[in-house]
Parts: C-alpha cells; structure tokens; sequence
C-alpha cells in the first residue's frame, strides 16, 4: 500500500536542474531511505514533500491526495512530521512545552496535550528532562527532543533530515534503535535523507539513490551498495560506512 | 501655476533631494555593511547641524569650511560609537539592536533640547541670498552649492568604495561576513571604519542642511524616517540608489506641497515607503537579498 | 507562581485598591499614569512578546482609539460606552490591515518596524488635516467636574479613573496570564521562538499572528479612549506621535519582553525614577524640558546593555517568585 508517492517531480533554481522527472514510491509501515552525494537533490525532494516549496512540475500524492504545494503547516495536518538538519528547539520552552507545541495539534486540550506529550517524552528516554529548557540539551538529546515533537503530531509519515549528522557512533546506533523501535510498536512509515551509510544500512528496507537530481537507482540496501552506476556516482566523495 | 514656477519648485526639490540624498548615502553604507539600523541617524545629523551653527555664531567659520572639521569629527565619534557600544551588539537579536540606537537617538534629541533649547537656530550667509539665474530658471545659490558639495562628498565615497583595497574589503565584509572573516579581514575593525564613514557623510550632509532650514532638537526623528524613506525607496546597498532615492524624494515633496496642501507633503513619503514596502522590498536600484 | 509571589501580589494588589483613601492627588496621578503605560505596555507585550513582530508604531491605536470615542462625544454627545465599541473595531481594522500586509508580504523584523511607524507617521499628518475632528488645533472635550461617578461617559473624579485604569490594568495582567496557559500562549511562543519550527508542527502562523495583532491593537484601543476622556484633549501632534509609541514600548522592555509581570515593574519603576529625578533637579532649581527624555534614554541604554531579558527575571530569580 503506497502511502507516499512521487511522480516526475522537478524543480530548478535560477536555471538549475536541481531535481529532474524524479519518481518514488513510499509502502506503508516501511522504513525508506534517499541517500546520494551532495548537491544530488536529497534536500530539495524533501523540503517539496515538507511544503517548504512547490515542485516547478510533478505530483506528490500522501495517502490518496494530492499534496504538492501545501504550506508546511498544511503538511503536517495531513499527516506528515517532519525534523531539521540543523535542530530548531524552542530554545526559550521546557522540553515539556516543546512537545506539547506539536501534541496541541491533533489534542484539543493542554492538559491532554501535556499527557501525550510526557508519555512520548518517556518513550523517547527524555522523561527525566521534561522540566528542563530546551537550550540546556545535549545535541543527542535535542535531535530526540525534535522526534519527540514531530511524533506528537501523531504524523503517519516522518520525514528525517540527516539525523545522525553530528552523532558519534554510539549515539547513532540508539537513535537507530529508537526509529526501529517506533516503526514496529507504532507501525509510523519514515523516510529518511541521510549520509551516515551506518545508519543507512542498520534501518532502511528500500533505498533510493539520487545523483544530478535523478533516482539513479532503488532496492534494498545489500542490493544497492553493489550496484554499478551507485558506485561510479559515488567513487571520490567521501562515505561513512 | 506657470510652467517656470514649477519647473523652479522641481530643482530647488532636486537640489535639497542631493542632500537628502548624502544623509541617506550614510544610512545606506551603515545599514548595508553593518546591517545595523541607525535609528539615530537623524539625529546624528541634527548634532551636525547645531555644530556647524555653533561654529558659524561663536567663530564666524563658515559652513562650507566647517565641513572638514566636523566631519572628521563625526568619523572619530561614528568609529568609537561602533567599537564601543554597537560591536558588542551584532549577535544579539534584532530588536535589542534597534533599541540601543532608540535610546541612543533619545538621548541624542533630548541633550540637545536641553543644551540648545527649543528655539530654531539658523546659519545667514550674506554671499548666498542672491540667485543663480539660468536663463528663465531661479537657482537658489545656498542650494545650488550645498548640492554640489553633497555630489562631491558621495563621488569621493564611491571612488573610495571602488578603488581603494579598504573600500574593497569593506564590500566583502558587507557581502559575506563569514567569509571576510574567514578569509582574515577584521570584521569589527572594518564595521568601525564603516560607521565613521557613515557619519562623516551624515556630518556632512548636516552642515549643508543648515543651509536649507532652521534646526531645531525635534528634527531628529523626521530626518531618520526620511533617511530610511530613502534608503528602501532606492534600494538598500545601492549608493546610487540612496541619492536618486533623496532626489525622488526632494522632488516629490517640493512638487507635492504644489498640489497637496504643503504641510502633507511628508504623508507622499511614508505612503511611498509603504508601497515599496509591501511590492518592491529591494527597492528601486537594489538587489534582490 | 510560588507562595512568596502570591502573598506579594496579594498585598500590593490591596494597598492599590484602597490607595484613593490615602494617596494626594499628586501620587494619584502618577499611580494612574503608571497603571496606563503597565495596561499599554501589556497590550503592546501580546505582538512583540508573544508573537515577535515590533512594532513601533503603537500611538497609531491609541490615537485612532482616542478619537474615535472623543470624535462620538464631541459631536453627538454619544458616551464612553458607546465609543469603545467603534474605537475597538476601528483599531483592529487598522491591526489587521498592517498585521496582512505584513505577513502576507514576508516584512518582519526591521522592516516590520519601519511600516508600523510610517503608518502612524501617515495618520499622524493625515489627522493634522480633518477639521471635523478638531486638526492641529486639536480636540476638546468639555471638562465636567463631578462629584458622581458617570462610568459609561467616563465623566468623574480622578479617584474614578484610578479605579477604571487599575481594573483595565489587572484585567489585561488576567488575560495574559490565562491566554499564555491556553493553545494561543504556546503557539505564540513557539512563533516567537522559531517560527519554520512552529509550521512544521502544523501551526499557521499566519492565522495566529494576526490574531495577536488583532488582540493587542483592541487593547491598545481601549487605552485610547481611556486617554482621551482622562486628559480630555487630543493633539494629533502629541498623541500620534513615535515618542508616544517608544513610551509605551519602555515599560515592556526595561521590564522585560514576554513576561507577564515585566511591563508592569518596568512601567513602575520608569514613572516613579522618572519623576524622581525630575523633582530632584527642580528642588535644586534646575527645570529643562527633555532632561526626563534623556533619563528614559539612558534607563533603557543600560538594561538593553546590561540586563537584556529586562529587569522582572532576575528579579523574579533573585526574590524566588517564580517557580523554576
């Protein structure tokens, strides 16, 4: 069942191709994958889902409806959550008070708002840290914090933004474990745009490779790290394997 | 109203627009490099011109030499202002930055309220009450030479921009600061040089100003509108937009005050930053951010 | 807030209520003008604190507030009562109109500012030319000296006043508090904070930006008309004024911006430094016009130096009135 489908999407910035006739297509409850060299559009194709801007051409299709050129608040009421590559807490807010911003959205009250908010706070092990402001995070834990607020929008669909830039090792591997963790108990479909090929490789079932703003190839990981025309695109920029 | 009646009103408009323009050429170097918004910049000017009053009614020096002097003077003071209390400023939100230049300006209008008082004072130049006449047209001489001085002041500030390798990294700073910073350019320092220019032009326009109209404390706050007028009008980082914005401007207002009555002449200004504002935010000459 | 905060407000809030009974007419006065700038500074507080847009344009509302009510008395004899309502839905005409043009056309920050001041500006030499309501000669509302209280013409002693200001003014510190606990304060803040962050939680910003225009412009409005009946004469000169506007403005800041209780302290302690100072220097015979203006410059140099989150959190901090 395709929850998310893009068809022939394109986009150019002053004459730019940054995206050219790109088509994929996102199965419910699976846990997908964009990965490339820079520049090759990742971002662009994610930030048109998000409602940051329209395709030039092509559609973007969520759960049976046309959803290209929503403003992002319109996005996210459809169903769709979604993180920053550069995290944005409310630095002024408790962690708390993060959370119940994006659980406001579907909850009609601040109290349960705030319910919702401490359960997904306890999920995500940042229970303990309710209280505390945002700004006194470590980068770790505001990258859960910014999943905790996304999710308490209760979104079918989340879309990462390079999550695991920034994360050591360790630190990766957890937040893989919480992603598993949310696509099994949750049944919550994500796609992720990512560079770290650790994570890539640990979580996604389908991944899609993109280069000059085309899918150059699509299948399961092991398939695609021996593909031919992955390889050439790849060969001289640096991976994290 | 004759066409030689209007076409007089529209130089003499012209004519103090070039001044206007100068003051606005300041903002416009300040805002643009700096990207600190003076709201003290009319105020600035009003001080320019109680100097060059001061120095005309104690010492008999006349405003086309005080020029140097005070501008100078205003480069030192626009330099330490920036060093000492704005620098410390650029990575704080936007809004505390204009309100350190709102209490700036507040100080600024009210120490001269209480040091000159409320009364006008003007600058009489015996040499200057006869008219320039080209053919039909009456040319106002104070005005004449005080344009001509705002032109050579802002010629001197794009030459300066243009060829000088100071000038040159300040517009890298302006473009990039990052990259200025990371390519080894004293960003501050620059910023420093940057407002002293700014306020040397200021100082300048200041001085011929007096020429043109009484001074009083309370024109402080209207010149910094019509600076800013100017500067959106024209375009931001354009100095070329900045003086064909004070020309509009002068022109306008002269030509307004024909058809409107001539006290409404400044709602033409603010109704035009409002349009330009909300349909062309880069102005007429300037660059799309 | 913890017990310690409660008790405080507690007292101060009693001392304010029986104040008329003691306080000279002097005191009275100055109370009732701190109370206006902590009711101005709140409404202002609800734009710039919770939905981040400056706006120094302010005077705009309470000119067009106050002229709208006096405009209704003058003319038609029509009271208080009635004017609030025009006054209101004018102000919030005008919020709106900037609030859209604004948005729509992606002006904040700066930009925002500078609109919000040519707009007052506009006004400021627009009403300089409507004779029907008085022009720069400006407007003149017969002063009744009453003994009975006339609360619906707001015609009375100024113990009435008092009284109409301090419910104005507790009533605005009330609504914030409640609305900051709602939906509205967190979206607010969330605007405030990060705006891209706050859409991406599926809030339209738009909407609730224009909703704390909309709020604050009608409480800003209300302020108007309280002006107007209170000094009974209205310039265009003075009330449209950007100095009127940078007055309201003190209060929050040097308080602090986004607080509930920062436009009050700062209000308070700007009025009473204020004329303090002023007193000092006429007892020892020195009167100039504009050495209270250069006080409120450098009041507000030093906390925007110094203690940029305004003077209440540290001082909530210092005397634990706030839970932290």
């Amino acid at each position: 069942m395709s929850l998310l489908a893009a068809r022939s999407l394109s986009k150019s910035f002053r004459g730019l191709k940054a995206v050219q006739e790109a088509s994929f297509e996102i199965s419910e409850g699976g846990i997908d994958a964009l990965i490339g060299p820079n520049g090759a559009g990742k971002t662009t194709i994610f930030n048109m889902i998000a409602g940051v801007f329209s395709p030039d051409s092509g559609e973007i299709v969520f759960d049976g409806r046309n959803i290209q050129g929503f403003r992002p608040d319109q996005v996210c009421a459809a169903g769709i959550g979604r993180t920053f590559q550069i995290v944005k807490p409310f630095a002024g807010l408790s962690v708390l008070d993060n959370v119940i911003v994006g659980a406001l959205l579907r909850e009609k009250s601040v109290p349960a708002a705030r319910a919702l908010s401490l359960r997904i706070l306890e999920k995500l092990n940042l229970g303990s840290k309710a209280g505390l402001p945002a700004s006194s995070l470590t980068l770790p834990d505001r990258k859960r914090l910014e999943v905790a607020r996304a999710l308490a929008t209760r979104p079918r669909l989340l879309l990462l933004d390079e999550v695991m830039a920034g994360l050591r090792p360790t630190e990766c591997d957890q937040m893989v474990e919480v992603f598993r963790e949310l696509n099994r108990a949750e049944g919550i479909t994500i796609l992720l745009i990512e560079h770290v090929m650790r994570a890539v490789m640990a979580l996604a079932r389908h991944v899609g490779v993109l280069h000059h703003g085309e899918v150059i190839a699509r299948g399961a990981p092991e398939e695609i790290v021996r593909d031919p025309a992955v390889l050439e695109c790849y060969l001289g920029e640096d991976t994290e394997i | 109203m004759d066409p030689v009646n209007i076409a007089n009103l529209a130089l003499a408009g012209v004519l103090t627009g070039l001044v206007y323009g100068l003051m606005a050429l300041g903002l416009s170097v300040i805002f643009g490099v700096v990207r600190v918004v003076n709201f003290a910049h009319g105020e600035m000017m009003t001080i320019a011109m109680y100097a060059t009053v001061l120095l005309f009614s104690r010492w008999g020096i006349d405003p086309f030499l005080a020029v140097l002097p005070v501008a100078l003077a205003f480069f030192v003071l626009g330099c330490a202002l920036q060093a000492g209390l704005i620098n410390p400023f650029i990575t704080r939100p936007e809004h505390s930055q204009f309100m350190l230049l709102v209490a700036v300006a507040l100080i600024m209008v009210n120490a001269l309220l209480v040091g000159f008082g409320p009364d006008a004072r003007s600058v009489q130049l015996d040499y200057l009450l006869e008219s320039i006449e080209a053919g039909p047209l009456l040319l106002d001489r104070g005005k004449l030479y005080a344009a001509l001085v705002a032109c050579a002041t802002a010629a001197l500030l794009f030459a300066f921009f243009r060829f000088t390798p100071t000038g040159k990294a300040i517009r890298a700073c302006a473009d990039n600061y990052l990259g200025a910073r990371v390519v080894g350019l004293n960003v501050r320092r620059y910023y420093a040089l940057t407002f002293g220019l700014g306020s040397a032009c200021v100082a300048v326009a200041g001085c011929m100003m007096v020429l043109l109209v009484d001074v009083t404390p309370v024109l402080g706050p209207g010149y910094t509108l019509l600076a800013f007028v100017i500067v959106i009008v024209g375009g931001l980082g354009s100095m070329t937009g900045a003086l064909l914005g004070g020309v509009l401007i002068g022109l306008s207002e002269a030509l307004a005050g024909l058809f409107i009555a001539p006290s409404a002449k400044s709602m033409f200004s603010f109704g035009l930053l409002i349009l330009v504002l909300l349909f062309r935010p880069q102005g007429l000459l300037g660059r799309k951010s | 807030m913890t017990n310690r905060a409660i008790v405080l407000l507690s007292a101060l809030g009693a001392i304010l209520l029986v104040l008329p009974g003691f306080a000279g007419p002097y005191v009275l006065s100055v109370v009732t003008l701190i109370l206006f700038f902590a009711y101005a500074g709140q409404a202002w507080n609800v734009m710039m604190g919770f939905a981040g847009q400056l706006s120094l344009g302010h005077s705009l509302y309470v000119g067009v507030g106050a002229y709208a009510a006096a405009g209704l008395y003058f003319h038609y004899g029509i009271g208080a009562w009635a004017g609030i309502w025009l006054a209101v839905l004018l102000c919030v005409a005008l919020g709106c109109v900037i609030g859209f043009l604004a948005f729509r056309f992606g002006i904040s920050g700066v930009y925002f500012a500078l609109l919000t001041i040519a707009f007052a500006e506009f006004t400021r030499i627009g009403f300089d030319h409507i004779a029907w309501l008085g022009g720069p000669g400006g407007l003149f509302i017969k002063v009744e000296q009453r003994t009975a209280w006339d609360l619906l013409d707001l015609r009375g002693t100024p113990a009435m006043f008092y009284y109409v200001i301090l419910f104005l003014a507790a009533g605005a510190l009330l609504l914030c508090s409640l609305l900051l606990r709602t939906r509205a304060g967190y979206y607010w803040q969330a605007i405030r904070e990060d705006e891209e962050a706050a859409q991406a939680l599926g809030i339209n910003t738009f909407r609730w930006k224009m909703l704390a225009v909309a709020i604050s412009s009608a409480m800003t409005a209300v302020a108007g008309v309280f002006f107007a009946f209170y000094y009974n004469n209205l310039f265009p000169e003075q009330i449209f004024h950007i100095s009127r506007s940078i007055e309201i403005i003190l209060g929050p800041i040097i308080g602090g911006i986004g607080t509930l209780f920062g436009p009050v302290l700062g209000a308070a302690v700007l009025t009473i430094l204020a004329d303090g100072i002023t007193e000092l220097l006429v007892a020892f015979g020195l009167e100039f016009p504009g050495v209270k203006q250069v006080f409120y410059g450098v009041v507000l140099l030093v906390v925007v130096m110094f203690l940029p989150n305004g003077i209440w959190p540290a001082l909530a901090r210092r005397l634990k009135l706030e839970r932290r």
